[in-house]
C-alpha cells in the first residue's frame, strides 16, 4: 500500500508536498538491551532517534540504528515480510512482529518501547532462547502419523475436511501467542498455544491417526487445563489465528473421548 | 544519539527458572477437574438462587430469620440435603478455583506447597464442621424458652 499525504490545505502551490511523496519524521526507539559480555548481568534500556518514511515498518527503524547508529543492537530476523517467524517482539507492550507494525501505526510521537518477548531466558538484546517453545512443539509431534501400506498418490481430503483444520495450518512458530500467556510466563512448564495451535492442526487433519495419542499428551496437567481463556494468544498472533478457539476444541475433542 | 537510561529495580534478564520437568502427568485428573467446574458452577447457581429466595423473599422476608426459622428449615431433609450439596459443592468449587490459581501465581515450589496445604486444611475445616453441624443440629435444645424455638418443639 502507498501512502498517500494530502497537500495542508493552507499550503502554497509551491512549498506543497510532490504528489505522491512519502513523508518523513523522527521516531524514537527505546530499545531493551542486554548483554553480559560486556555491559554485566543487567538490561538497561536505550533510546536511538532516527529519521523514518511514513511507510517503515518498526524493523526498517531498527535496520538503521543497527546499520548507521549502533552495530551491537542484536535481534532476529529472516525473510522481513511476516512469514518466516523471526522477529516477534514486544513493541509497545504486545508481542508483534517487527516486520509486519508500521511506524505510523504505532505513534511515533512518543517513544516506541521494544523488548524481547517474555517467559523465555534473553541471549541478548532482542534474541531469547527459543528452545523451551520448540521442545513442547516436538513433544506433540508435529508430523503426520499414518498406519498401513504408504498410497501410491496423494492422501485424498475433501475441501470441507481440509477447511476443518485451515485456521492452524497458518502458525509460522513466532512464539507471539507462547510468550504473551501469563500462564506461560509463570513457571514456563505449560505447553503454551503455538504448541496446542499445531496439535490442533493434526488432531483435526482427515488423513492423521495420531490425533488420540496428541489428545493423550495435551491431556498432561501442564496441557490444555491451564488455559485459562485470557486471549492473549489470540490477540498477538500476527497470522490472525483464532488460538484461544482452537484451545477450546482441542479441550472438546478430549471431553467427548472422555465421556 | 544514543542515551542510555539504566533505572536501578530492572530484574536480570536471565532471570533463573526451574527447568522443564514433565513427569509422566498424563491423568483425566484435570479434565474431570474442568468438567465438575462448570457442573458445579451451573447448579450452584440454581442451588444458591434458591436459597436466597427461601430465605430473604419468601414471607416476611429477612424479617424471618432467626433460630427457629434456621431451625425449622434444618429439621426437614429436603434443606438437610440442599444445604449439605450447597456447602461440598460450593467448597470443592472454589478450592479447585483457588487452587489453580496457586498454580499459576506460585512461582517456587516452596510457596505453591505452604499456600496449598494451608488451603487444604481450610478445605476440610470447613467441610467437616459444616456437615457435623447439619447432621447433628438440635432445633430444640433443652431448658431454652420456648418463644425463640420451632414451633413443633414441645417441651
Amino acid at each position: 500500500m502507498t501512502a498517500v499525504v494530502d497537500a495542508p490545505s493552507g499550503a502554497s502551490p509551491e512549498t506543497a508536498p510532490e504528489v505522491g511523496a512519502v513523508p518523513t519524521f523522527d521516531v524514537t526507539l527505546r530499545i531493551r538491551r542486554y548483554n553480559p559480555e560486556v555491559a554485566g548481568d543487567e538490561a538497561y534500556w536505550e533510546e536511538f532517534t532516527v529519521t523514518a518514511h511514513g511507510t517503515d515498518r518498526v524493523l526498517d527503524a531498527m535496520h538503521k540504528i543497527k546499520w548507521e547508529l549502533d552495530g551491537s543492537l542484536t535481534f532476529r530476523r529472516s525473510c522481513a515480510h511476516g512469514i518466516c517467524g523471526s522477529d516477534a517482539m514486544r513493541i509497545n507492550g504486545r508481542n508483534r512482529l517487527a516486520c509486519k507494525a508500521l511506524l505510523k501505526d504505532l505513534n511515533p510521537d512518543k517513544p516506541i518501547t521494544i523488548e524481547p518477548i517474555k517467559g523465555l531466558p534473553v541471549e541478548k538484546d532482542l534474541v531469547v532462547d527459543m528452545e523451551p517453545f520448540f521442545a513442547s512443539y516436538r513433544e506433540i509431534m508435529p508430523f503426520l502419523i499414518t498406519s498401513g501400506n504408504e498410497p501410491s498418490k496423494e492422501r485424498l481430503q475433501s475441501a470441507e475436511q481440509r477447511e476443518r483444520y485451515d485456521d492452524t495450518t497458518k502458525c509460522i512458530l513466532c512464539a507471539a501467542c507462547t510468550s504473551s500467556c501469563p500462564v506461560f510466563w509463570t513457571d514456563g512448564q505449560y505447553f503454551g498455544p503455538a504448541a496446542i495451535v499445531n496439535a490442533h492442526r493434526f488432531i483435526f487433519d482427515s488423513r492423521d491417526e495420531g490425533g488420540t495419542q496428541r489428545l493423550e499428551i495435551l491431556n498432561d496437567k501442564e496441557g490444555v487445563w491451564r488455559c485459562r481463556t485470557t486471549f492473549n494468544c489470540t490477540e498477538a498472533c500476527p497470522r490472525g489465528i483464532e488460538v484461544t478457539k482452537a484451545i477450546q476444541e482441542v479441550k472438546r475433542a478430549m471431553i467427548t473421548r472422555a465421556f | 544519539m544514543a542515551q542510555t537510561v539504566t533505572p536501578s529495580a530492572l530484574e536480570a534478564p536471565r532471570s533463573p527458572r526451574s527447568p522443564r520437568s514433565r513427569r509422566s502427568t498424563r491423568t483425566n485428573y484435570e479434565l474431570y477437574g474442568w468438567v465438575f467446574m462448570r457442573a458445579s458452577g451451573a447448579l450452584l447457581l440454581v442451588l444458591i438462587f434458591g436459597h436466597l429466595f427461601m430465605n430473604l423473599w419468601v414471607g416476611e422476608g429477612i424479617n424471618a430469620i432467626d433460630f427457629a426459622f434456621v431451625g425449622g428449615k434444618w429439621s426437614s431433609p429436603l434443606w438437610q440435603t440442599w444445604d449439605l450439596l450447597m456447602l461440598w459443592l460450593a467448597m470443592i468449587h472454589g478450592t479447585n478455583g483457588v487452587r489453580t490459581i496457586i498454580n499459576d501465581y506460585a512461582e517456587r515450589d516452596a510457596t505453591r506447597i505452604v499456600l496449598k496445604s494451608a488451603l487444604y486444611l481450610a478445605f476440610v475445616v470447613t467441610v467437616v464442621l459444616g456437615t457435623l453441624v447439619i447432621f447433628t443440629f438440635d432445633p430444640c435444645p433443652p431448658n431454652a424458652p420456648a418463644e425463640l424455638l420451632a414451633s413443633f418443639c414441645t417441651a
